[in-house]
């Protein structure tokens, strides 16, 4: 029998080790697998290489984890975003490295290598500092540069709904890089707010299919980042 | 006349956004950057249906919803809160971009710290080494719409052109530009420099010329 089911976020990370490259879905706070994020602050891995659209905000989630000291390295598009502090002050101490990729290079070469494709050419940051060190090649008359796809050993995601299988749906906008870091990650852990049985979700509504999936946890209760970062909250 | 009253002439943001919103075809799907462009959707003209795709996976944005209705999972690309229309779709990052990859977005609007008289946009970085460099899905967007306006003030607040000859900043794309919208002038990129298309009221050629970099065009 197919069994995926965590009975806690902390199981679900335990065996996470240091050094480990980890995919985090999420879009600013919107699809934050904040519940997730805390386990592996809990657990202790470290020299963490990590892989979200941003760097967190506030003191919890992701932010919590880089200011623990526990990533060495981000790779994201915009390190920036409103109550990201935490990343900047490490960065400006150089306690922290910075792989900047623009945001639709860096969804690509998650979906490249959840689909088995080594690499790709994209006309994207041609002629910019970003292009700097990078192979380029002319097809018609434009150039391209060449751009790597991204595997990982675990990703960390968030769902609205799952079924006892690992298929997924999501919410809204907090779906963004969720489903493409699923199929990149050699183990997909999710936490999802509401599990129910297989064949309650309808198979045409299904975004991410139960084969992307390798461990689930209910979190029906789960914290909205959003919430957390207006209420000052801290973690641990 | 005093810098007080130069920088009371020509149009406001509004009247950017509009002069912006009267170009965008019925049917279009639109992509506007955060800030300035964010204003063009207020300004869509009655019998005008277009679509707002913003890059986090929407296509059918609608305006910000009413004080107290906001939902934490149904952002912009700005992380600002907005609403769905009826209509509207949802989807993954790589789809959204393959969006913009393919050439499928008519038109982005964007803002600008500078643009050169070739249509080279500058707009993430202002090159400072100390804070860490962001540039979100802005390079895509040039190198993947159809059309790219900029919407932008003719001048930074100390009164220098950021409508010059070649980019001082760090650039986000080359020759992306088609046409800029500031609060003096509407200007298309053409290969004889910045074509003059029309100029707020009270603005002269010989005022524009004192402001502006790059080579101009009537």
């Amino acid at each position: 029998m197919i069994n995926k089911s965590f009975p806690s976020a902390a199981e679900a990370v335990a065996d996470i080790p240091d050094g480990a490259t980890i995919l985090v879905g999420g879009f600013g706070a919107a699809g934050s697998p904040v519940e997730l994020l805390h386990a592996l602050i809990d657990q202790g891995a470290r020299d963490l290489t990590v892989i979200n659209n941003n760097t967190g905000s506030g003191h919890i989630g992701l932010a919590a984890l880089i200011e623990q000291g526990r990533v060495q390295k981000m790779i994201c598009s915009f390190p920036r975003t409103a109550g990201s502090t935490v990343f900047q002050s490490l960065y400006s101490e150089e306690k922290i490295e910075l792989e900047l990729v623009p945001q639709g290079t860096l969804a690509e070469r998650i979906r490249a290598g959840g689909a088995g494709i080594p690499a790709f050419y994209t006309p994207t940051a041609v002629g910019t500092l970003l292009a700097e060190g990078k192979e380029s090649r002319i097809f018609g008359d434009r150039e391209h540069l060449l751009e790597f796809g991204i595997r990982a050993d675990y990703a960390l995601i968030k769902c609205r709904q799952a079924d006892r299988l690992g298929n997924l749906v999501f919410n809204k906008t907090a779906r963004n890089f969720s489903p493409i870091m699923a199929m990149a990650a050699n183990t997909t852990i999710v936490q999802t707010n509401n599990m129910v049985e297989a064949g309650e979700i309808d198979p045409e509504v299904i975004v991410t299919p139960a084969i992307f999936v390798d461990r689930l946890v209910s979190i029906p209760d789960a914290s909205e980042e959003s919430s957390l970062v207006a209420a000052g909250a801290r973690y641990p | 006349m005093s810098s007080a009253t130069e920088q009371e002439a020509g149009w406001t943001r509004d009247d950017i956004a509009h002069n912006i919103a009267l170009d965008i075809e019925d049917g279009a799907i639109v992509n506007l950057g955060i800030g300035m462009p964010e204003l063009v959707a207020s300004h869509i003209p009655p019998g005008i249906e277009v679509l707002f795709h913003t890059e986090n996976g929407l296509l059918g944005m609608g305006l910000p919803p009413p004080k107290g209705q906001e939902d934490p999972e149904l952002i912009n690309a700005g992380k600002r809160p907005v609403t769905a229309i009826p209509g509207a779709a949802f989807f993954h990052h790589a789809d959204s971009f393959a969006m913009i990859r393919g050439g499928h977005i008519d038109v982005c609007v964007l803002g600008a710290m500078e643009v050169s008289e070739a249509g080279d946009l500058a707009n993430w970085s202002l090159g400072a080494d100390d804070t860490a460099p962001a540039v979100g899905g802005a390079m895509d967007l040039v190198a993947g719409a159809r059309r790219i306006l900029i919407a932008t003030r003719h001048c930074t607040r100390d009164g220098k052109p950021k409508l010059v000859k070649s980019c001082s900043y760090p650039v986000t794309g080359l020759k992306v530009v088609n046409r800029i919208y500031t609060d003096l002038a509407i200007l298309e990129v053409c290969p004889e420099g910045l074509r003059v298309m029309r100029r707020a009221p009270g603005i002269g050629m010989s005022d524009l010329r004192r402001v502006t970099g790059a080579t101009l065009v009537e």
